[in-house]
């Protein structure tokens, strides 16, 4: 039997932390990406302009300096934020960025970039005459979105989805560096105590691969429904 | 007693893309159970006419007139645009589009796609517009198609399933973009044989197509277009048999 000498419920709760994390900074990074290829595709210059920026940066800066940069750059942008309002209205009013929530927003901050890229190509990808048969038949732009294009361009869309979540999925282990305590933290400490490496990071490899794996599945479920109509591949 | 306001009218619309001009001042009035049938060479306009009846196209210049309501424009930085969105959706609910490709909704069975605006734009209750679709899918022969994708339909059932979801709208008036221009020849009898029957029973229709026999035999009014100008309009036989304009007379003439 496998002896994690007395860390196991540390490491389970280690993943946890690298799942919810995970699953939080997706859900950001989808949105954020839905509103950069929105921004990308409109006929605003400035939206334009801002999206292509925020895609560039992101893609050409290193994820772990992108991570330090808005975790230490983020608390320091808060702190004056908070001392102006003192200043100003003698409201006495801190907040300190915990580092789950810096480390979900960083995560999908960086990944919303890859996913708008993702979503900007999908939306291109659908057939103007199925979005023209919404505004005909009287649609708004939100009915057309929400009824034809957002369902059509999910099926174009999905295999980048998947591939950047893989990913971030692994991308969460950089959270450890400030200071959040993931599965790959809690390994990294168990191992140095205990001088047995692979006792630790066997089964931290393990956990990521079957979440990667439970994932895949979920992937191929979505896929299949959002080919519907579209006679597979 | 009041009169029924005229469905569709427009007057002097002008179009251009770029520095070409397609639609130099083009005026039409559909009263109700009125046939237009909009004829001339590709490039000629009618589509883009068309199109800029329910603002799939944003005429430069010209007015839109829908069951009486003025729609109005803005200028804008792109041009001039309706200055009121809400307004043109709910004109847009009034007409209905049956496109060349067909653009049934793929991601949708035809049963879906025939309750989809119904259900979604007018608000009518889904069970009263699954009865209304059924009822539709028996007018048009597609009775046993209700639960399959467009994907696995013909073209021929493609446009008869999407004249089903344009008469589930109950429009005031259909717009017609080529409806068989598309179609295999052996498809087309049957679509023209449904908009046949739709105009018998005092639709008001606005038909682009290459049809002549469809022209002749169905519309009350038949619209010449060359180069984006009415070259001639009248009643079909008149203007079919007897053309006066030389463009016209080239045109109908056999190819062969």
């Amino acid at each position: 039997m496998l002896d994690l000498h007395g860390y196991g419920p540390r490491l389970l709760e280690g993943a946890g932390v690298t799942l919810q994390l995970a699953v939080l900074s997706l859900a950001l990074a989808v949105l954020l990406g839905l509103l950069t290829a929105s921004a990308r595709m409109s006929r605003n210059w400035l939206l334009q302009r801002i999206a292509i920026l925020y895609t560039t940066v992101i893609r050409g800066v290193p994820d772990l300096v992108l991570m330090m940069l808005l975790f230490f750059g983020g608390q320091m942008a808060l702190n004056v934020v908070t001392d102006a309002v003192y200043d100003r209205f003698g409201v006495d009013w801190y907040v300190n960025l915990n580092a789950f929530a810096a480390g979900a927003l960083t995560i999908g901050f960086i990944f919303g970039a890859y996913m708008g890229e993702t979503f900007r190509g999908a939306f291109m990808a659908v057939d103007h005459g199925q979005i023209e048969a919404g505004k005909a038949y009287g649609m708004s732009p939100w009915l057309v979105f929400r009824r034809i294009r957002f369902p059509q361009m999910m099926r174009h869309a999905l295999p980048g989805i998947s591939n950047n979540w893989m990913v971030l999925l692994k991308t969460t282990a950089l959270v450890s560096v400030i200071g959040l305590t993931d599965m790959v933290r809690v390994a990294a400490e168990a191992s140095r105590a205990t001088h047995e490496p692979f006792t630790f990071l066997i089964p931290v490899a393990a956990v990521y691969l079957l979440i990667a794996s439970v994932s895949e599945w979920l992937f191929a479920r979505l896929q299949k429904r959002y080919d519907v109509g579209f006679g597979g591949h | 007693m009041a009169a029924t306001p005229i469905p569709l009218e427009v007057r002097n619309i002008k179009k251009r893309f770029g520095d070409t001009e397609v639609l130099k001042g083009l005026s039409l009035c559909a009263r109700k159970g009125d046939v237009i049938t909009l004829i001339g060479a590709s490039g000629s306009g009618k589509s883009t006419f068309l199109r800029c009846m329910n603002l799939l196209e944003q005429p430069d210049e010209g007015d839109l007139i829908v069951h009486g309501e003025e729609i109005r424009f803005k200028q804008t930085r792109h041009g001039r645009e309706p200055a009121d969105w809400k307004q043109v959706v709910r004109m847009r609910a009034r007409l209905s589009m049956v496109f060349q490709s067909f653009n049934l909704w793929a991601h949708m069975t035809l049963l879906e796609n025939v309750i989809e605006a119904p259900v979604h734009v007018l608000g009518k209750p889904k069970k009263e517009a699954i009865e209304h679709a059924h009822a539709l899918l028996e007018r048009v022969g597609l009775t046993a198609r209700a639960d399959a994708y467009p994907a696995q339909m013909s073209g021929g059932q493609q446009q008869r399933g999407a004249i089903a979801r344009a008469l589930a709208m109950d429009p005031e008036v259909m717009l017609f973009d080529e409806p068989t221009s598309a179609l295999d020849p052996e498809l087309v009898g049957d679509v023209l044989k449904v908009m046949r029957e739709l105009a018998d029973e005092g639709r008001t229709m606005i038909v682009v197509t290459h049809e002549m026999g469809f022209a002749r035999d169905v519309s009350s009014q038949v619209i010449y277009l060359h180069e984006g100008v009415v070259e001639e309009a009248g009643p079909p036989r008149q203007l079919l048999d007897t053309p006066q304009s030389p463009r016209l007379k080239q045109f109908l003439a056999p190819k062969y």
